[in-house]
């Protein structure tokens, strides 16, 4: 019973590091399309 | 049909495990999710014009996630022929690793961003043309004509086909005369794929209720069928080398390709008893995934590298 309840943890905290690394991958992924996106043209503006 | 129900599997789930990542990687089916995403970066690729390759990375990305949220989907609903299936049995939901309910929303979660980051990171036609291939797969193949037709495959097959067209789309926010031709190629690859499939699984299918083509007008039948559209596709791989989106190297690998095709397809009609007949439907469905990887591939080589050469054109993009 306790070795089943050692592995659900395991599994859930498994699953939780999976979902923060693909927020954090979305993250850097949006980031990153955003600046390509915008291109050079983000410094044409006058001072 | 079955007589295991999805209710039935959740009822059996060890409330003390629940799902590994793994569990929900091959909830996505990668390895449907890998021709989803190569024959739509081949897409992307031989589209006229250019695209950012981080914009094209991640539209792949949202393709990518869009095929595993169709296949996850697939397999919620799916469940009961699943677990009825020696090939699908050990799946996450039958062997209840993971809820049905717990598939449904992931998969629903996976579609719904999947399609909205598509749309922000490359434009909305392509995000579109995801929406509607998830919800063709799902809600017209898996819900509705994979129980009721032999034509299941055939019709449903269109979701399968479309990748191309939606990576054409992401690079150039329109859809032409090129990506259909590309869309028809996989559209006629689809039915001698599965049916030499079927053939090896037809107790598997009839057990599962499933009608696919050898179960309801039988191997014969199906057989016939292999033929008829494997002599459709062999001059169909020609037709980007007509309209001048493959060159000569192209235009050569496709007709040594689809002659092969034809020729294990006739040995698959041929053969129709015992370990021969298993053995050359066995070959014509590794051949077909191998043929439609290099054709593919050929054209992404020739577009990529620019080499290959090129044949006089009756289309110009």
């Amino acid at each position: 019973m306790q070795d089943a309840e050692k592995e659900r943890k395991r599994r859930q905290r498994m699953r939780s590091l999976a979902i923060a690394w693909v927020l954090f991958g979305l993250v850097v992924l949006f980031f990153i399309v955003t600046i390509v996106r915008l291109g050079g043209h983000v410094a044409d503006r006058p001072i | 049909m079955a007589e295991i129900t999805v209710e039935a599997i959740a009822t059996e789930l060890d409330p003390a495990t629940g799902g590994d990542v793994a569990d929900f990687v091959v909830l996505m089916k990668p390895r449907v999710m890998f021709l989803v995403v190569f024959t739509a970066l081949v897409g992307l690729v031989v589209a006229p014009g250019s695209m950012h390759p981080v914009l094209a990375v991640a539209a792949l990305i949202c393709i990518a996630a869009g095929a595993g949220a169709a296949g996850a989907l697939n397999m919620w609903y799916d469940a009961d022929i699943d677990a009825a299936m020696a090939r699908t049995a050990a799946r996450p939901i039958p062997r209840g690793q993971i809820t049905p309910s717990e598939a449904r929303s992931f998969g629903a979660v996976l579609a719904l961003g999947s399609v909205v980051c598509l749309g922000l990171m490359a434009n909305w036609l392509a995000s579109a043309l995801l929406a509607f291939t998830i919800a063709f797969y799902v809600f017209v193949y898996t819900m509705w004509l994979k129980r009721t037709t032999p034509q299941n495959i055939v019709i449903g097959g269109a979701a399968g086909a479309l990748p191309p067209m939606i990576g054409w789309a992401a690079a150039t926010g329109t859809v032409s005369f090129p990506p259909i031709v590309l869309f028809l190629i996989i559209f006629f690859w689809t039915p001698p794929h599965f049916w030499a499939l079927a053939i090896l699984r037809t107790r598997d299918y009839a057990r599962a209720g499933v009608p696919m083509l050898p179960v309801v007008s039988g191997e014969d039948a199906t057989r016939l069928q292999i033929l008829i559209y494997s002599l459709i596709l062999a001059p169909l791989g020609m037709a980007p080398a007509i309209i001048g989106l493959g060159g000569t190297l192209y235009a050569a690998a496709a007709s040594i390709l689809g002659a092969l095709f034809v020729v294990l397809a006739y040995a698959c009609y041929r053969e129709r008893e015992g370990e021969r007949a298993a053995r050359a439907a066995k070959d014509l469905f590794a051949y077909s995934v191998l043929y439609l990887f290099l054709l593919f591939a050929v054209l992404l080589v020739e577009h990529a590298f620019g080499v290959g050469g090129s044949l006089p054109s009756l289309w110009t993009s």
